[in-house]
């Protein structure tokens, strides 16, 4: 049968990314307790306030249990067998002065994010994670020049210690949820961006994270400050490499926008997603969140979701300021045994607000793809408007394909609305394709494509051919 | 019957109408032209009474009585009937229910007792002839699934089933081809009375053939810039509204 | 805590029951308190129940009667086969209820007239009941079958129902649900319906008039080629709660499911409906449709809606909408410039929107019985409003 060879070639597919670089790295000792907390503050040279912060998250984490209630079946995670501070980056004899070793530079020329600012994509400044620790960030003076701060956060609590306090944990409370707890403890590296009054980024801010080390888990914090007329467009990536175990990724993005400013965070996740017996890969459990503080203020989410055994994320936005505009756009692809829960919250609570969610799922394999995504009116929010359409494609037999709307209405001038369909791949379509030369297997891309083409679109140019070709990647032969 | 004074009135904060004055008599039929956005439509929602149209300065009179400070369905049940331009859908909701609740409001508003369920139907009957209107479009919903020419008969039907003293045709014309022109134009000659006003909101000379109306206005800019009789209407389809601009200095 | 009173009761009257009731109802009752014992009420943290406080609804101190139905017949086999068990709310009336009616027609059997059930609630003190039905429609038979449920003293009451319906292969069932009773009751209902290959099933529950209301209704298609509507109805004011939970479980190819659900809200009603449609490993060619459509007429009303589809097979077709809006003003306008009032209007607009759930009614004679029920109900003239001080 067609349908085995496909099944077939979908298991064999190859992950890109997966190698490993061999680079010097400084692992803290596997384990999670205060004195870990202590000593990852400390290796950062961290103030009080912010230890005080991270042992009050870890001091409410230990009380908690993980959460079950996605639709997901969750490993049991063994906390104490992860380490949760990884350094790639060598130190010279000075204190804070990094030379970057050649080998780094070489891991994100491979994957495309060359890290010398002439060779660059046109117009992005780039901050490279891997693990633990920021690589390195480019083109940063040319943005000071505008008052931009684009930087690491570890870099920013030193820097700009006023701007990250008064934000840090304001969207995302360490309370907020179990994993949000964890990452506020042992937070490692991520991106800081400031964009001021009136100021519109010349450039795409862009963040690349990267796993390597075996055996440690990554907690990044990305924390987006856009203050009134604002405007900024942030992209995120990420991989790792191929092992056997699961590794865990908890992170939190914050963003806030001052009033008329505007924020487009675009991701295309593509952490390594297990082979095709459903073992190993990246356990994604990240909580993000955007806060419309000012008024007439917009952010949109775009995100494709492509990697990870397990993705467990709803990016969402709080509408807080009148007439403010939250969009979310997302395809999410499964193959194989990974696993998929996202979606997203849209929180009306100022007058006028109105907000868009426009999902694509496609399941293949013997995944689980699920969308799950709250609407909720508060008793302020006068005119508030929501628009959601979320759907799902399967492809093939043994996957499954979920949708889990939740609206809440407490304002009678509100309107809101949501559909969903789910339907396989349609063999008219595939047939039509066929009939004019084009092959099963080329037929699925063109067709997904197309499916997932309200989403590509909202992605900037350089992102969105790399996504195209990823989705053909993820789903090669996953249908008969 | 009509007497507008200095009407200042706009949506949503903005201003459109800036300092109307018009006056329509007893049995006078009054046009109003003008380029796209002028504020024609504005004009005539104001005076039906839109609640989403706000009235800054000035006021409208209508047999005397002071119509702002009426809510819509007083100034319909006082005899002011709108032809729209685009006429709602309401799903649900049937014809003949609908009329028949409107029908009985304006018994209501007269003094006179509801209409019985057979002596509605039966007026049903008569009034759909006038404008050839299908038996089965009154079995529907309100407007809904009505073709565009259906639903302009439509309303001309319902005029007919109201008897208004005022009637306001915002671009009645506007979708359709000349037969129905020709029906909606003769079905509303039929039905005026000998002191039934109208403004009649157009683009074209083509309605006011069969209307033959008695002062033409024009419309720029939310003033009247140029009033004429009926001959102006087709000078202005011949030469536009330019020189009217011109002319007032526009 | 609420449930330890009736846990209580049952450990206190467990021989009082017993001597009273069929060997078969007596013979689940030991497990259904162990259930409740294990479990207690379920809280709103659980998925079937975020919508309603079953503690707070079980809380009063109501009278519990022990007197079986007089006219009560045996108990067939199908008894508790089908209802979930392990649910507490029904593990409460399989605990506590006394009799169990049972509608059954034959194989082929096709009654002429519709079979009505009157639930008339009436007393001096708070009463709780727990009801239970069950409806077996064998083998190509053909039936309607009317549940009304009414209330005819100014009284506190609690109804804790149960039905099972089982519909054999190649029957055809229409249901329908009618509540009409008042501020002061409520209900708690858990349907659950298995059917077979090549049937028909029509269900229709209408809330009418209500205190506060949780309608689980679970349904299971296990033969193919079978196709089920579920509508729904609620109109809701003042503080009434209704809560619909349903659950379409499409087992087997080849069958359809078509929701519809509507929801009027005014004042400080609270309406909540979460719908899931399961589609399992294997059950190919399914389509399913499930639309809730809501309209809140006040700032004060609470819309809750959670629609859910889970599928596990490729080739099928499922959808479901849902909306939550306000009266159309455009469609008001025109109205009011036809000389309608504004009150008027609204009602036109609240009686088209919800009567097509009527309209979908398959019963003519209750379909027009029901339209202007309807209309009463939102005119405030129903029958039963009539002479009550209650929501004054």
């Amino acid at each position: 049968m067609a349908e085995n060879a496909f099944l077939r070639e979908v298991a064999e597919k190859k992950y890109e990314y997966g190698f490993e670089t061999k680079v010097d790295t400084e692992i803290l000792e596997k384990g999670l307790s205060e004195d870990v907390v202590r000593m990852i503050s400390r290796k950062k040279g961290e103030p009080e306030w912010l230890l005080d912060f991270r042992l009050e998250a870890f001091r409410f984490w230990q009380t908690q249990k993980q959460p079950s209630w996605g639709h997901l079946t969750l490993p049991e995670i063994d906390y104490q067998a992860i380490s949760y501070y990884a350094d790639p980056t060598k130190k010279s004899a000075g204190e804070g002065n990094r030379e970057i070793d050649p080998e780094l530079m070489k891991t994100f020329d491979k994957l495309g994010i060359p890290l010398e600012e002439r060779l660059a994509l046109s117009g992005t400044a780039v901050d490279a994670v891997m693990d633990s620790v920021s690589v390195k960030t480019t083109f940063r003076e040319r943005l000071a020049e505008k008052g931009i701060i684009f930087c690491s956060i570890s870099e920013a609590v030193k820097a700009h210690p006023d701007l990250v306090r008064a934000h840090l944990g304001s969207v995302v409370p360490y309370r907020d949820n179990y994993f949000a707890a964890l990452n506020s403890a042992v937070f490692s590296d991520g991106s800081f961006v400031y964009i001021p009054k009136g100021v519109r980024c010349p450039m795409e801010l862009s963040t690349y994270f990267r796993i390597n080390a075996r055996g440690t888990g990554q907690f990044e914090r990305t924390l987006i400050v856009c203050d009134d007329d604002a405007y900024v467009s942030y992209l995120e990536g990420c991989t790792a490499p191929m092992r056997d175990e699961n590794q865990l990724h908890a992170a939190i993005v914050e963003i806030v926008v001052g009033a008329r400013g505007e924020v487009k965070y675009s991701t295309v996740q593509n952490w390594y997603p297990g082979d095709s017996e459903g073992k190993g890969g990246v356990l994604n459990l990240v909580t993000k969140r955007g806060l419309l503080k000012g008024d007439d203020s917009r952010l949109s989410w775009t995100q494709v979701e492509t990697g990870s055994a397990i993705t467990w994320k709803y990016p969402s936005c709080v509408l807080q300021g009148d007439r403010s505009q939250a969009e979310f756009y997302s395809v999410a692809v499964t193959n194989n045994f990974q696993q998929a829960d996202t979606g997203t919250k849209m929180i009306h609570l100022g007058r006028g607000t109105k907000s868009t969610i426009i999902s694509k799922g496609i399941s293949a394999g013997r995944s689980q793809n699920s969308y799950r995504g709250l609407v909720k009116v508060g008793r302020k929010a006068d005119g508030a408007r929501n628009y959601s359409s979320c759907d799902s494609l399967l492809l093939g037999s043994r996957c499954g394909a979920h949708t889990f709307p939740y609206m809440d209405v407490q304002n009678d001038t509100a309107v809101v609305e949501h559909e969903a369909t789910t339907s396989k791949i349609s063999e008219d379509q595939l047939f039509y394709c066929n009939q004019r030369g084009i092959a099963t297997e080329d037929a699925v891309g063109l067709i997904v494509n197309g499916y997932a083409k309200d989403v590509l679109n909202k992605l900037p140019m350089e992102f969105a051919v790399e996504a195209q070709k990823l989705l053909n990647v993820s789903l090669e032969g996953a249908v008969g | 019957m009509l007497e507008i004074n200095n009407l200042h009135a706009g949506i949503a904060g903005k201003e459109i109408l800036k300092g109307i004055n018009l006056t329509v008599a007893d049995g006078e039929i009054h046009a109003v032209m003008g380029t796209n956005g002028a504020g024609k439509s504005t004009l005539s929602n104001v005076i039906v009474g839109h609640p989403a149209y706000e009235v800054t300065e000035g006021s409208i009179l209508f047999n005397g009585q002071d119509l702002l400070a009426m809510s819509t369905e007083e100034r319909a049940n006082a005899g002011i009937f709108m032809s729209f331009q685009a006429p709602t859908e309401i799903p649900g909701v049937s014809m003949t229910n609908f009329m028949r609740a409107a029908v009985n409001a304006r018994r209501a508003a007269q003094g006179r007792e509801a209409l019985s369920a057979g002596d509605f139907l039966k007026l049903m009957r008569e009034k759909r002839k006038i404008v050839e209107l299908d038996a089965k479009l009154t079995s529907r919903s309100v407007n809904e699934g009505f073709s565009g020419g259906e639903k302009k008969r439509n309303e001309i039907f319902q005029m007919a089933m109201l008897e208004p003293s005022f009637c306001i045709l915002d671009e009645t014309d506007s979708g359709l081809d000349v037969d129905a022109l020709r029906i909606v134009a003769e079905g509303f000659n039929s039905l005026r009375k000998e002191d039934t006003s109208a403004i009649v909101i157009t683009h074209y000379q083509r309605l006011l053939d069969y209307l033959k109306p008695d002062v033409v206005h024009v419309l720029i800019d939310g003033r009247i810039v140029k009033t004429g009789g009926p001959e102006l209407a087709g000078e202005i389809e011949r030469r536009g509204f330019d020189w009217i601009k011109e002319e007032a200095g526009l | 805590m609420s449930e330890q009173q009736y846990l209580d009761f049952y450990r206190a009257e467990r021989e009082t029951i017993f001597a009273r009731s069929d060997a078969r109802l007596n013979a689940l009752r030991d497990g259904a308190f162990a259930v409740l014992q294990q479990k207690g009420f379920p809280t709103m943290k659980e998925e079937r129940y975020r919508y309603t406080d079953v503690a707070r609804d079980f809380a009063p101190d109501y009278g519990i009667s022990l007197s079986p139905a007089e006219d009560a017949a045996p108990c067939p086999a199908e008894y508790g086969t089908l209802a979930d068990s392990a649910d507490p709310v029904v593990a409460l009336n399989t605990m506590l209820t006394m009799s169990c009616r049972v509608v059954r027609i034959g194989r082929g059997e096709r009654p002429e007239h519709p079979i009505q059930i009157v639930n008339t609630l009436r007393g001096e003190h708070p009463e709780m009941v727990s009801r239970r039905l069950l409806i077996i429609v064998e083998e190509g038979a053909e039936a309607d079958v009317i549940i009304t449920d009414r209330a005819v003293s100014k009284q506190q009451f609690l109804t804790n129902q149960v039905i099972e319906v089982f519909v054999g292969d190649g029957a055809h069932l229409n249901l329908y649900e009618i509540e009409e009773t008042h501020l002061l009751c409520t209900r708690y209902s858990s349907l659950f319906m298995q059917v077979g290959r090549n049937c028909s099933v029509h269900h229709s529950s209408l809330t009418l008039f209500n205190g506060r209301s949780r309608n689980r209704a679970d349904v299971a298609l296990c033969g193919e080629h079978s196709e089920v509507v579920m509508n729904g109805c609620v109109i809701a004011d003042k503080m009434q709660h209704t809560d619909c939970n349903t659950l379409i479980d499409h087992r087997v190819p080849h069958c359809d499911s078509r929701q519809l659900y509507k929801y009027v809200l005014d004042d400080s009603a609270v309406g909540a409906f979460a719908g899931r449609i399961l589609v399992r490993e294997g059950a190919q060619k399914t389509t399913s449709q499930e639309t809730n459509a809501n309209l809140c007429a006040t700032r004060t009303a609470r819309m809750y809606t959670q629609p859910m589809l889970e599928i596990y097979a490729d080739d099928v077709r499922c959808s479901h909408g849902s909306t939550v809006g306000q009266m159309n003003e455009d469609a008001l306008f025109y109205m009011r410039q036809r000389g309608i009032s504004e009150r008027e209007a609204r009602l036109l607009l609240k009686s088209a929107f919800i009567t097509e759930v009527v309209e979908n009614i398959p019963l003519h004679s209750l379909r027009d019985r029901l339209l202007v029920m309807v209309d009463r109900r939102l005119k405030g003239e129903l029958s039963k409003c009539e002479g009550c001080k209650l929501c004054e």
